[in-house]
């Protein structure tokens, strides 16, 4: 327990263990809530609070879970914490949870809050785990906000409602591309997010799944034929 | 000890105990305040479908500048008072669940399914600078696919020109349905006629409305992938429209301007 271990389980989620660009987990809301900049700062507190807590209570009772159905244990604690955040939200920012609509619903089912609760807190200790959850909330976060921005600046050529941009429309100079509004353009994005991380850090290059073999050309078959 | 049929059952039940006591003490504590932001966007609503709604202003002073009123759906009168209501705080569709207050409507005209239809509505006035009457608010509602729709329609002062068209509620499918919602669907709706020779015509078409059709007034677009919910806003438009709904209110208006 030391302060190298809580570093390393805050910083490396950001660019060495990204859930994103990594592990390519919770792919679908980075998809669909950043179009919009300031949407998407709520979803990632949202998440991050989700995460860490998360992390923290099934750390908790972590000896305390039967292993038969400790998924369903996580599952419950998961989905509870998802409810007070959006009960929240509709409480305090009614706008942006009419906006963010089913997304916030469905961090239940993001891959990044059931695979950090499998993975990390169900072995770790109780800060160890929030700290964990926490990191990888903002691992989750800064992926978000930069596809957020690019997608906010050149699809419509504001930040967080802001006009940078003068459009067209308006009179300005900007026309805005609109793919960047729908969401596949954020599949474009992260791709391009994960290029540029894998080509600073080679490490993070996966092996081929299958080799490629080399071309066989039309001889080889003859010889091959000739020989039957 | 730790994987015995007790202790797993045990286990389970605390954590549902302690996670439906969270919920639920977040959701009543929370209530209140959800309830005053449903009715700000409730009024905001009302205040965009008669295209009044100023972002840079409070909704309440915006909200107070119009007036309310009762109407009568049997003879189609404006009332000013309603029993001892409150017109504030009258609530028509809590209305329905009682019976002395809202009338069944037969299943065969109930073509929103609406299923009980008060009484007495409530509705909006907005005047201009003058005081004369410019735009009336009407509160509409009914059954799209998964549920209904409840929104506002503003009619001109004409009595038969749409001004504008709001849910505030619903539960369409999004990005189906729920395109009910979508700025550029909405903008198809000012203009568009309602009555012709005291019929209603106003529909929603299956895909798009040809460019040459000649009762272009009467038709809007469909909600691709929606149509469902498309049939369902041309049905509530047809009740809301009809004689049980606010045609004879309608015709008062008209009469006395």
């Amino acid at each position: 327990m030391s302060l190298k271990q809580y570093k390393e389980v805050i910083f490396k989620p950001l660019i060495d263990e990204n859930p994103i660009t990594l592990q390519i987990l919770g792919i679908c809301s980075a998809l669909a809530v950043t179009n919009n900049l300031s949407v998407t700062l709520v979803m990632c507190v949202a998440l991050t609070s989700v995460v860490a807590f998360s992390n923290l209570f099934i750390s908790i009772i972590r000896n305390y879970i039967p292993s038969s159905i400790r998924i369903i244990v996580q599952m419950t604690i998961i989905a509870s914490l998802v409810i007070v955040v959006d009960e929240l939200l509709k409480a305090y920012d009614y706008e942006t949870s009419k906006k963010l609509s089913v997304f916030v619903g469905l961090i239940i089912t993001n891959c990044i809050v059931m695979g950090r609760a499998e993975a990390f807190a169900m072995k770790e200790k109780p800060l160890l785990s929030f700290f964990d959850g926490l990191g990888n909330g903002l691992g989750y976060s800064l992926i978000l906000i930069g596809v957020a921005i690019i997608r906010e600046l050149f699809g419509s050529g504001s930040l967080m409602g802001y006009e940078i941009f003068t459009l067209v429309s308006n009179g300005g100079w900007y026309l805005p591309n609109n793919l960047l509004l729908l969401p596949p353009s954020s599949f474009i994005i992260i791709g391009l997010f994960i290029w540029a991380i894998r080509t600073i850090r080679p490490i993070q290059i996966e092996e081929d799944d299958f080799a490629v073999s080399k071309h066989s050309t039309a001889p080889d078959l003859t010889k091959r034929e000739l020989n039957v | 000890m730790k994987e015995s049929v007790l202790r797993t059952l045990l286990v389970a039940f605390t954590i549902c105990l302690v996670c439906s006591l969270v919920v639920s003490y977040t959701a009543v504590g929370l209530r209140d305040l959800q309830n005053e932001n449903k009715l700000n966007d409730e009024r905001k609503k009302i205040l965009q479908s008669a295209n009044m709604f100023n972002p840079s202003l409070s909704i309440e002073s915006q909200f107070e500048q119009l007036e309310m009123k009762y109407v009568d759906f049997s003879s189609g009168k404006v009332l000013d008072t309603y029993k001892d209501f409150a017109i504030e705080t009258y609530n028509q569709i809590s209305t329905t669940r009682n019976p002395l207050l809202s009338t069944k409507i037969p299943a065969s005209e109930d073509i929103a399914i609406i299923k009980n239809r008060e009484n007495v509505g409530k509705f909006y006035i907005s005047r201009d600078k003058n005081g004369e009457l410019d735009k009336i608010i009407l509160p509409i509602r009914g059954y799209g696919l998964w549920g209904t729709l409840f929104g506002y329609i503003s009619i001109e002062n004409d009595f038969n020109t749409v001004a504008g068209l709001e849910f505030y509620s619903h539960k369409e499918t999004p990005g189906l349905g729920a395109e009910v919602d979508n700025p550029k669907w909405k903008a198809l709706w000012p203009g568009k006629k309602i009555y012709k020779d005291d019929v209603v015509r106003l529909s929603v078409l299956k895909g798009q409305v040809p460019s040459d059709a000649n009762d272009i007034m009467y038709k809007v677009d469909g909600l691709s992938g929606a149509t469902l919910t498309s049939r369902g806003v041309t049905n509530m438009i047809t009740y809301w429209f009809g004689d049980s709904g606010y045609s004879k209110l309608l015709s008062e208006l008209n009469y006395e301007s």
